[in-house]
């Protein structure tokens, strides 16, 4: 009888429950894999080939066949940075404008416009994204400032559009749960509606919106395949907005079908990664700290 | 200027600033399906790529993407969905449910291209499995996961207060609530989450380039082994996904078409992408009917 009971049991209930249990712990299990195996693929640059620290991350000398080798990867680092906060400071303003736009001056063109537009721009592949800017923007840059048209700036125009339903959807949602009384308050003072925005409405979703950039910059820094297509891929540090360099996703996206597993240059292409992945880590707790702030 | 004209201003900047992301949008896949609008031939959509001369297709590769959407859902659904059980219903907050969210937000926000040298370094290296179906399916599941936890999460957790007492007071187990009460009315939100991740996957680059490897054998449907490496439903064969495609025609001159055939693919994926988000807004506003009674 017990034992019938138990079996009833099993099959109502703990079966399902382990199973969900297990998926949700495989998540953990997942991302600590993940982490470890990257961690001990960048950290053999520096435990195994002996490169210095300091060497990789200050100096711009990537010469991989040169002997002795050079893995300084600072043009990567400089190029993913610049890129990355040169397109949230294009995208942040036009991000913040939409999401007051979409709750503020007009619901109704942002619900049924503008929230479909944003979603289609997430929707189109990296790839295409690449693929335009190298066939329309490049083109544009080179015959309207001179250059080759690979440049940082092309890197910069095309991520400020990949990100800017980022930012926007996050702004959106931060400008949405503004408390209503505070938007009445002001109003009944006498503000018009650009006071309140900018005095009112804009201040008290700080948080969200700082969230929203803070997302953007890290899907920047962290998007490879548009920006490799059109930002030149010339291993040298930026000097110029119309200058081609190189960044961290791209060099990896090119060179690590080009290299041997085991081998310095390689491993030196896994601390970039490793790069990428402490940087995502700095993004997550940046996003933490101002959530909590808002608390 | 007084703050009624200063108003007048600035409402009038954010229209202006709304219509010209409405309309970068427009041009934006407008230019995209004008310069490919001779995509939708059979010879091309159905034929396969021609090396060294011009007129090829990209039959293989259009079948690889949905076969790697195909195989990479059936790995993240159910992983994804009893995760999203698992937090919606059984985990109490707490430190393991805390750690369990950083490890979403981490996954969530790795940079593809990390993922994708991840895949590279398990599955094709330490697994064996080469460049694969199995190992891209992999690696696009790993970037679906967090996302498709949340959305489980979330509708589990909106479809569960007004019917889980009800249920739970008939003498249900918790699980058999879940199975046959909550799961069965979440399904729908469930699925569009699943339908606009399937849009992101069919565009996916950066993690399937040393993964699912950038070659597509040739077709022959005769064979329809999961395992035998001539046969197209293979786990075990490369196959380069049209997003791939596009990216290789551009680094490596292989045809003399090759912009071309780069158009033609991008209006493929741009229209996909459409449809993807049509049918899940078509979903959204049929569950949104179906809750709200007015249907």
């Amino acid at each position: 009888m017990e034992n019938k009971k138990f079996i009833t049991k099993l099959k109502n209930e703990y079966l399902g429950k382990t199973y969900v249990t297990f998926c949700g712990l495989f998540i953990i299990i997942l991302t600590l894999t993940i982490i470890l195996f990257i961690l001990s693929k960048g950290t053999a640059l520096f435990i195994k080939d002996g490169f210095s620290l300091t060497g990789f991350l200050f100096s711009t000398a990537w010469k991989p066949d040169a002997e002795p080798a050079k893995y300084g990867s600072l043009v990567f680092l400089a190029g993913s940075t610049l890129v990355s906060l040169g397109a949230v400071l294009i995208s942040a303003p036009i991000g913040v404008a939409l999401a007051i736009f979409m709750n503020q001056i007009s619901p109704k063109l942002g619900e049924k416009v503008l929230q479909p537009a944003l979603e289609l721009f997430v929707g189109i592949p990296s790839v295409v994204y690449g693929w335009i800017g190298l066939s329309l923007l490049l083109p544009a840059i080179k015959h309207n400032f001179g250059g080759i048209g690979f440049s940082l700036l092309a890197g910069i125009l095309v991520l400020s559009v990949m990100i800017l339903p980022t930012i926007a959807s996050l702004a959106s949602d931060a400008v949405k749960v503004v408390p209503k009384n505070y938007i009445e308050a002001s109003y009944g003072l006498g503000a018009t509606r650009w006071q309140t925005i900018s005095k009112v409405i804009v201040p008290a979703a700080k948080n969200g919106i700082l969230t929203g950039i803070v997302l953007g910059l890290a899907r920047a820094f962290g998007e490879a395949m548009a920006v490799q297509m059109v930002i030149g891929n010339s291993i040298k540090i930026v000097d110029g907005l119309l200058s081609p360099t190189s960044t961290l996703t791209s060099i990896l996206s090119m060179d690590m079908g080009n290299t041997v597993s085991g081998t310095a240059w390689n491993d030196a292409l896994w601390s970039m990664a490793l790069v990428l992945l402490i940087m995502s880590f700095v993004f997550i707790l940046i996003i933490r700290a101002i959530g909590k702030r808002g608390e | 200027m007084n703050a009624k004209q200063k108003d007048r201003l600035w409402t009038g900047i954010l229209y202006v600033v709304s219509a010209f992301v409405v309309l970068l949008l427009v041009a934006l896949i407008g230019y995209i399906l004008f310069k490919g609008r001779n995509a939708l031939n059979p010879s091309f959509l159905f034929g396969n790529p021609k090396f060294g001369e011009a007129g090829g297709g990209i039959g293989p590769m259009l079948f690889n993407s949905f076969y790697l959407l195909v195989v990479s859902l059936a790995i993240t659904v159910p992983l994804g969905v009893g995760a999203g059980i698992y937090l919606a219903e059984y985990a109490k907050e707490g430190r393991i449910v805390g750690i369990l969210r950083l490890c979403i937000e981490t996954l969530a926000s790795l940079p593809s291209i990390v993922v994708g040298l991840f895949g590279l370094l398990i599955f094709v290296n330490i697994f064996h499995w080469g460049f694969s179906v199995l190992a891209g399916a992999m690696a696009i599941a790993v970037i679906n996961f967090p996302s498709l936890t949340r959305v489980s999460e979330n509708a589990i957790k909106a479809a569960s207060d007004s019917v889980k007492e009800a249920s739970l007071g008939l003498g249900a187990t918790r699980w058999q609530t879940i199975a046959k009460v909550i799961l069965p009315s979440a399904m729908p939100q469930i699925l569009t989450g699943i339908i606009l991740a399937a849009g992101r996957i069919f565009g996916e680059s950066a993690a399937l380039l040393y993964t699912a490897g950038m070659s597509a054998p040739n077709l022959n449907f005769h064979n329809i082994s999961l395992i035998n490496e001539t046969s197209p439903f293979s786990l075990f064969r490369s196959a380069e996904s049209l997003s791939v495609y596009i990216w290789k025609l551009n680094s490596e001159g292989l045809v003399p078409d090759a912009s071309d055939i780069a158009n033609k693919t991008s209006a493929v994926l741009v229209l996909m992408v459409l449809i993807f988000n049509v049918t899940a807004r078509i979903l959204g506003n049929k569950i949104y009917e179906s809750y709200s009674g007015k249907k």
